[in-house]
């Protein structure tokens, strides 16, 4: 056995210094462990400021007995390694792992041992921590708003039928699989839209429906015998046409109240709210910013500067103004750009708003990918004949969309996080509930709580969208 | 001819529509107003506004204009934004340094409070800060001073007031401080690049900052005493501090919980900025035999920054942006003063709501201007 130089930890004394500095360590791990859960200082002996430093202290002198490289034991270099490098990570990686000694006590006696869980009265919360009975007793509100209770069973229903019908694409076959994308961007937004209409919304069923499917039904007979250099502009403006003319001018007003059938009990829109809410606006949003976003975003590659220009106007404008004043927009100047007598409800007027607010953002996103895309693959496409259309839809956004899987990602996380503005304009999402609740004189003083139990839920979703969003971002990454 | 027709007709279109929605939208709104007595014009901005504001940088009250109103709310809402572009960004480059450290259990911390806090809407932690967690804090009565100056009481925080004498002097030698630092550094390059020397810029540098104000306080003849705000019973129950600042509890609110949720995306910007510098780049630096110290400073950072700085002003004027959430706690900032409370006593929602508007755009519009104009600047030149 050498000589021991105890500042100078070496390989030749392992076992020494080993059985030191882990003594120290523990010592120092225990001294706070006991301090935090037993309230117990058995440094209590020394100067206050002593007392209060001295883990530290001995936990620093632990580790630096134990930093010895290349020591041979597996074990030891891995924590050398890992949380004791040299000095400075020394100290750092003691704070940390006091400070979650230290905060494990009572953030544990808040949120479980002092919670009070049983009971539907504010008696039962007397205790110190957490009073969960309010979300118990709130819950209904928290998820529905103020949607009546006997007409709940509509919204839990729709939302069941639209999660099973959109988790079809995961049994599609072989066979139905080029239909998929077909079905998610047409039929299965038409299918939800229905859903809210009728199932949420109820009212009686209005057949002003039928009007559009009967355009789309004879302008598509009609087009077949449209030559194919007009064919896009065609259905641009025939179908819309159609409409309007069926809607105003071909059907009378008593047809339209022949076709009103008794259905479920209308709830409006003022009153529904809470999660759900949350989930309705985000779902449309996301429908409706995506399309607007890529429209925008090859507006602004185009090779017509008029179209280019104002693509640019459209981006830059809304990027610039935060969305609480595009709501604001929307609740108090937007009613005085419409003709006198045309009302928009609140909701969908929001849902425009915020939709066209996210399709600037959607846009440059989808810009980016246009832009990192080589010029090979555009002149490629271009060298086998291919127009403008059949470019972009077959070659150039199947690439670009891959590769900005991660922004449009961000962007849809970003929607979800800015669904709680609406209460500028009055509706009351779930974190609006909350505040809403908060006030009640029942109720008073658990705004704690009711703001914990909504970060939580929020934070299980976006959480769940950003890993879905890399798992689906390392399922297409393509070597190139 | 075909070609060019091609080249007019979707083009001709596409502006017909977008003149259309807006003849529309004007027509309407002239008859609406036409409808309900409502002129239009921003005559208003002069006329007296009669409404009062908590917190205000500039004097200002009832009597004043709204075009004043304007400014309150304008300078609130960049007061919130600078304090919290600071905040976030020292916090954020701490974080993104973290979660590149070869320490395990740093590198988790800043991640979990990265993934934590990012994945919260920002008007939930703003709530949640203002109505729980500082709702908890002491009565004035109750708190306790913190090193002996700051009351951090329910009604907000109370820090002493500077009083400065010949302040303009101190000023001075602060502006005298940055103009030396600027002629040295322009000469430590030259003598850099034709005699390939190094002089120790940064040190003389903070001597300057220092030893300049420093000269100001000792012959210049500026001093500083400290105003400390001082407990005051209004009545039994009620007492108020005086002397000194005081930060409304709404300011903290909006700056903590602003900083606290950009800082992460800042994070992640310095972190991608960092990772983007390639290993060979190091390697080569060391290798011509570059100590660790100059590696850092002559070439990870000149590319890591050119990777950081865009999608971290971004960041900025997201924040600047989110700070219209004042709104929800009745921050007075440029949407609830302008926007909403002038806007309620005036009807005239067309004028401030594009006043509001403009204000937002124009503030980005020039940021992103001088962005790209940096980004052009500090792009790599190919030779």
């Amino acid at each position: 056995m050498s000589k021991i130089n105890f500042l100078k930890p070496d390989k030749d004394n392992l076992t020494t210094f080993l059985y030191m500095g882990s003594f120290l360590f523990v010592i120092s791990v225990i001294d706070v462990f006991l301090n935090s859960f037993f309230s117990l200082n058995i440094t209590g002996f020394l100067p206050a400021s002593l007392s209060f430093i001295i883990p530290i202290i001995l936990g620093f002198i632990g580790l630096y007995f134990i930093r010895i490289e290349h020591s041979g034991n597996k074990f030891l270099d891995q924590v050398n390694k890992n949380i004791n490098t040299s000095n400075f990570n020394a100290i750092l990686s003691l704070l940390i792992i006091f400070i979650i000694i230290k905060s494990i006590p009572p953030v544990l006696s808040w949120f479980v041992v002092d919670a009070s869980f049983a009971g539907d009265s504010k008696d039962v919360c007397s205790g110190t921590g957490a009073c969960w009975t309010y979300i118990k007793v709130w819950f209904r509100r928290f998820m529905y708003g103020m949607y009546p209770n006997a007409e709940q069973w509509r919204i839990n229903l729709s939302f069941i039928a639209l999660a099973l019908l959109g988790s079809v694409g995961y049994f599609a076959t072989e066979k139905f699989k080029k239909y998929l994308t077909l079905y998610y961007v047409v039929i299965y937004p038409f299918i939800a839209f229905l859903f809210i209409f009728f199932f949420i919304s109820g009212g009686p069923i209005f057949f002003d429906f039928s009007y559009g499917i009967i355009a789309a039904v004879i302008s598509i007979i009609i087009g077949f015998f449209i030559p194919g250099r007009f064919k896009f502009y065609y259905f641009i403006f025939v179908p819309i046409t159609l409409y309007i003319a069926l809607k105003y001018f071909i059907f009378y007003e008593e047809l339209i109240e022949l076709g009103k059938l008794d259905g479920l009990n209308w709830v409006e829109t003022g009153a529904w709210g809470g999660l759900s809410l949350t989930f309705i606006i985000s779902f449309f949003c996301l429908i409706f910013c995506f399309p607007i976003g890529m429209a925008f975003a090859l507006g602004r590659r185009s090779d017509f500067p008029l179209i280019r220009y104002i693509s640019i106007g459209f981006i830059e404008f809304w990027r610039g103004v935060p969305l609480i004043t595009v709501l604001f927009m929307s609740a108090v100047m937007f009613p005085m750009f419409l003709p006198a007598d045309f009302f928009i409800d609140k909701l969908v007027r929001c849902i425009i708003a915020i939709s066209l607010f996210e399709a600037a953002y959607v846009a440059e996103v989808i810009r980016g990918g246009l832009q990192a895309l080589p010029r090979g693959q555009y002149e490629a496409a271009k060298s086998l004949g291919m127009g403008y259309w059949r470019m972009h839809i077959f070659v150039i956004l199947p690439q670009a969309l891959k590769l900005v899987i991660p922004g449009i990602a961000n962007t849809f996380l970003a929607l979800v996080k800015d669904t709680p503005l609406i209460f500028v304009v009055g509706l009351l999402e779930i974190v609006g509930m909350l505040n809403l609740a908060k006030t009640n004189p029942e109720w008073l003083g658990f705004a704690m709580e009711g703001y914990v139990f909504a970060a939580i839920i929020f934070w299980i979703i976006c959480y769940a969208m950003s890993k879905y969003s890399y798992n689906l971002e390392q399922k297409y990454k393509t070597e190139r | 001819m075909d070609l060019k027709l091609q080249k007019i007709i979707p083009q001709l279109i596409t502006v017909l529509v977008v003149v259309l929605v807006f003849g529309f939208f004007t027509y309407n709104a002239q008859i609406n107003m036409e409808n309900r007595g409502i002129d239009f014009g921003y005559g208003f901005l002069s006329q007296e506004s009669s409404f009062d504001v908590q917190f205000s940088l500039i004097e200002y009250d009832g009597s004043h204009s709204y075009f004043r109103a304007y400014l309150v709310g304008l300078l609130n809402t960049i007061l919130v934004s600078v304090i919290g572009i600071i905040i976030a960004t020292i916090l954020g480059v701490i974080v993104g340094v973290a979660r590149l450290s070869p320490n395990y259990l740093i590198n988790q911390f800043a991640a979990f409070y990265v993934e934590f806090f990012r994945n919260i809407p920002l008007l939930l932690q703003i709530f949640f800060w203002y109505f729980a967690a500082l709702r908890a804090l002491p009565l004035p009565q109750d708190a306790d001073a913190m090193l002996g100056v700051f009351f951090l009481t329910i009604k907000g925080l109370y820090v002493p007031a500077f009083i400065w004498e010949n302040l303009n002097v101190f000023l001075y030698s602060i502006v005298a401080a940055i103009i030396a630092i600027v002629v040295i550094r322009t000469h430590a390059r030259k003598v850099q690049e034709t005699q390939g020397k190094q002089l120790p810029v940064f040190w003389i540098s903070v001597g300057l900052i220092f030893i300049l104000p420093l000269l100001s306080f000792l012959i210049g003849g500026v001093s500083l005493s400290f105003e400390i705000p001082k407990l005051k019973q209004l009545a039994t129950t009620s007492f108020k501090y005086e002397g000194g600042i005081s930060l409304p509890p709404e300011l903290i609110a909006l700056t903590l919980s602003l900083a606290l949720y950009t800082a992460t995306f800042i994070a992640e910007c310095v972190r991608a900025g960092i990772q983007g510098v390639g290993k060979g780049q190091k390697e080569a630096a060391a290798s011509i035999g570059l100590n660790p110290n100059q590696v850092l400073k002559l070439v990870v950072m000149p590319q890591a920054l050119r990777i950081i700085i865009p999608p971290t002003t971004n960041q900025y004027l997201n924040l600047t942006k989110n700070s219209s959430l004042a709104a929800a706690i009745a921050y007075p900032d440029l949407v609830l003063v302008f926007a909403g409370t002038a806007l309620m006593q005036t009807g005239k929602a067309i004028e401030i709501v594009s006043i509001t508007m403009l204000t937002y755009l124009s503030l980005s519009i020039s940021i992103s201007i001088l962005m790209n104009w940096y980004n052009k600047k500090i792009a790599i030149k190919e030779k």
